[in-house]
């Protein structure tokens, strides 16, 4: 069992700031990592990974500091976002140079095991060269997992899968949580954490915006008014007929590309969305456009910030 | 040292398509050196401006520089670079085996080439051939510790060990004496002279200080290559 802990830890490049001032813990079981793109994710990760000191702060694991400190490679399993792996090798040669480079007591076997783990023994006698993109996430897993490492850590493990692998990874990655191991994966896909961290840590803007359990972020990312910009053949009666309904805090009409538009702020999402359209028709006014304005991630993070 | 990094290094060198570079400039040399054979003779005055300008003033450094370079830039350009490190290695073992790899491959390809073409020039001669020979294996020493911190410290190693080999050394050392006195090229060439006799141009500094400036600067590069690379950030591709 071990514990990952980031004391006030900040990273910046010059005068840009990645990671302000972020503290968080995290211990065994499987931590989901959720931010948009570019909001400090793999700065962090990097961090924890020990291939970025922090400017400011600590990152330790288990009490030791992780920065240029080679031992804690025992402990941890990296899986880099980058694609790039030894193209010349086999899959099979890949997976043994990393249980050699770890001088463990039976690489060959430490190898075969970790292929099996990963399911890539049929294909482990081919040219990483040669590989899909999942292959070679799943070729990275291995060489991650080579010594049985406490800690796990996955830097947008799902980008470029398909469905099935995504399914296998997600398998993959709850056997390792449940078997008491320390596993964070980043991702800024909201349903991909949904289906693997029970407790997520929320990151926007270098700053940590949330941590606790999913169904409880998840509740304040929906629980948030939602806003739909509507044009129809008669706004101004859409307007009031919409006012009416239960779901709607408020309605404007303002300008909107060129024409005019009805603002409107809902309350709750789904009620909303099976309701308009039959306002609209029973007043016999007919929709042109429903655009929800605001269902991009970062709004709906930059919500969670500011809340 | 680590067996397996130096395994994966001079697997990963004979591999790229750069290396056939490695194979290409030798070949020029040995080729030219069977065409003047042919047509001046056996002649030792033809054979030691050859091999001074071609072998330890083209071929050694190009070689150095294609080897230094090629053991560690493209590995921390794609980032592969990260499986050697996220393992409790010492980063001393790394940076040894990867010069180790890149000076192997510079005698493979500079001081065998070297040799065969001095026994071309000479008629297999005695004299200025084991001279040059040994030269290169000093030059190539401390050319690759130079060019693996080249590696290690900058994404345009080979640029900047162009400029240093072929303008510093061979352009500006060509015309000012003084540069040559900061020359790995040189410094390799004292070696060849105090081991042949009359060989024309004198080196800027002497065999007995020649050599422990090749030392130290291997050893100086090679110490600051490793106290880089424990401290080398990771960036994501953006």
């Amino acid at each position: 069992m071990s514990t990952i802990k980031i004391e006030q830890a900040s990273r910046w490049y010059g005068n840009v700031v990645a990671v302000n001032d972020v503290t968080m813990t995290i211990g065994p079981g499987v931590t989901g990592l959720l931010g948009p793109n570019g909001a400090g994710k793999s700065t962090l990760i990097h961090m924890m990974g020990g291939f970025l000191a922090p400017s400011a702060g600590a990152v330790t694991l288990d009490g030791e500091p992780i920065w240029r400190n080679q031992g804690v490679y025992r402990k941890i399993g990296l899986v880099p976002e980058r694609e790039a792996a030894y193209d010349f090798l086999t899959g099979r040669q890949f997976a043994l140079a990393n249980a050699k480079l770890h001088k463990l007591p039976n690489p060959r076997e430490a190898a075969e095991r970790a292929l099996r783990l990963v399911e890539m023994t049929e294909a482990a006698d081919r040219a990483i060269g040669t590989y899909s993109k999942g292959m070679r996430q799943r070729m990275k897993m291995a060489s991650a997992l080579v010594h049985d490492p406490a800690v796990l850590l996955l830097d947008e493990p799902f980008n470029g899968m398909d469905p099935r692998q995504r399914m296998q990874l997600i398998e993959l990655i709850n056997g390792m949580g449940a078997a008491g191991r320390t596993v964070l994966f980043s991702s800024h896909i909201l349903e991909e954490v949904e289906q693997v961290a029970a407790h997520i840590e929320v990151v926007v803007a270098g700053r940590h915006a949330a941590s606790g359990d999913f169904r409880e972020i998840r509740r304040l990312m929906t629980d948030r008014p939602h806003r739909f910009v509507i044009r129809s053949d008669d706004d101004r009666r859409l307007a009031s007929a919409l006012i009416a309904h239960d779901s709607v805090g408020a309605v404007e009409l303002a300008a909107h590309g060129g024409g005019a538009a009805l603002h409107v702020q809902a309350a709750d999402f789904g009620a909303f969305v099976a309701a308009a359209p039959q306002i609209a028709r029973k007043n016999g006014i007919r929709l042109w456009e429903v655009l929800p304005a605001d269902e991009s991630l970062e709004s709906v993070f930059a919500y969670l910030v500011t809340s | 040292m680590n067996g397996t990094v130096l395994s994966l290094t001079f697997r990963g060198m004979l591999g790229r398509r750069r290396s056939l570079l490695l194979f290409a400039l030798p070949i020029v040399m040995i080729a030219l050196a069977v065409v003047i054979r042919l047509i001046v003779g056996v002649d030792e005055d033809t054979a030691v401006p050859m091999l001074q300008r071609f072998a330890l003033g083209i071929l050694l450094p190009l070689v150095a520089l294609i080897a230094g370079t090629g053991v560690i830039a493209p590995e921390i350009d794609d980032g592969e670079i990260i499986y050697l490190l996220a393992k409790p290695v010492s980063r001393w073992s790394i940076v040894a085996s990867k010069l180790v790899t890149a000076i192997v491959l510079t005698v493979a390809f500079t001081t065998v080439p070297t040799l065969i073409a001095g026994v071309v020039l000479t008629g297999g001669a005695a004299d200025p051939v084991p001279g040059f020979a040994a030269g290169t294996i000093v030059g190539a020493v401390a050319y690759c510790a130079v060019f693996v911190l080249l590696g290690v410290i900058s994404r345009h190693a080979v640029v900047f060990g162009l400029l240093y080999a072929l303008v510093w050394e061979t352009l500006v050392g060509g015309y000012v004496p003084g540069a040559r006195a900061v020359s790995v090229q040189d410094w390799a060439y004292s070696l060849t002279y105090s081991m042949s006799t009359d060989l024309g141009t004198k080196p800027e500094v002497g065999a007995a200080v020649a050599l422990p400036l090749l030392a130290a600067v291997t050893v100086v590069a090679l110490c600051v290559a490793v106290q880089r690379l424990r401290s080398l950030s990771l960036t994501g591709d953006s």
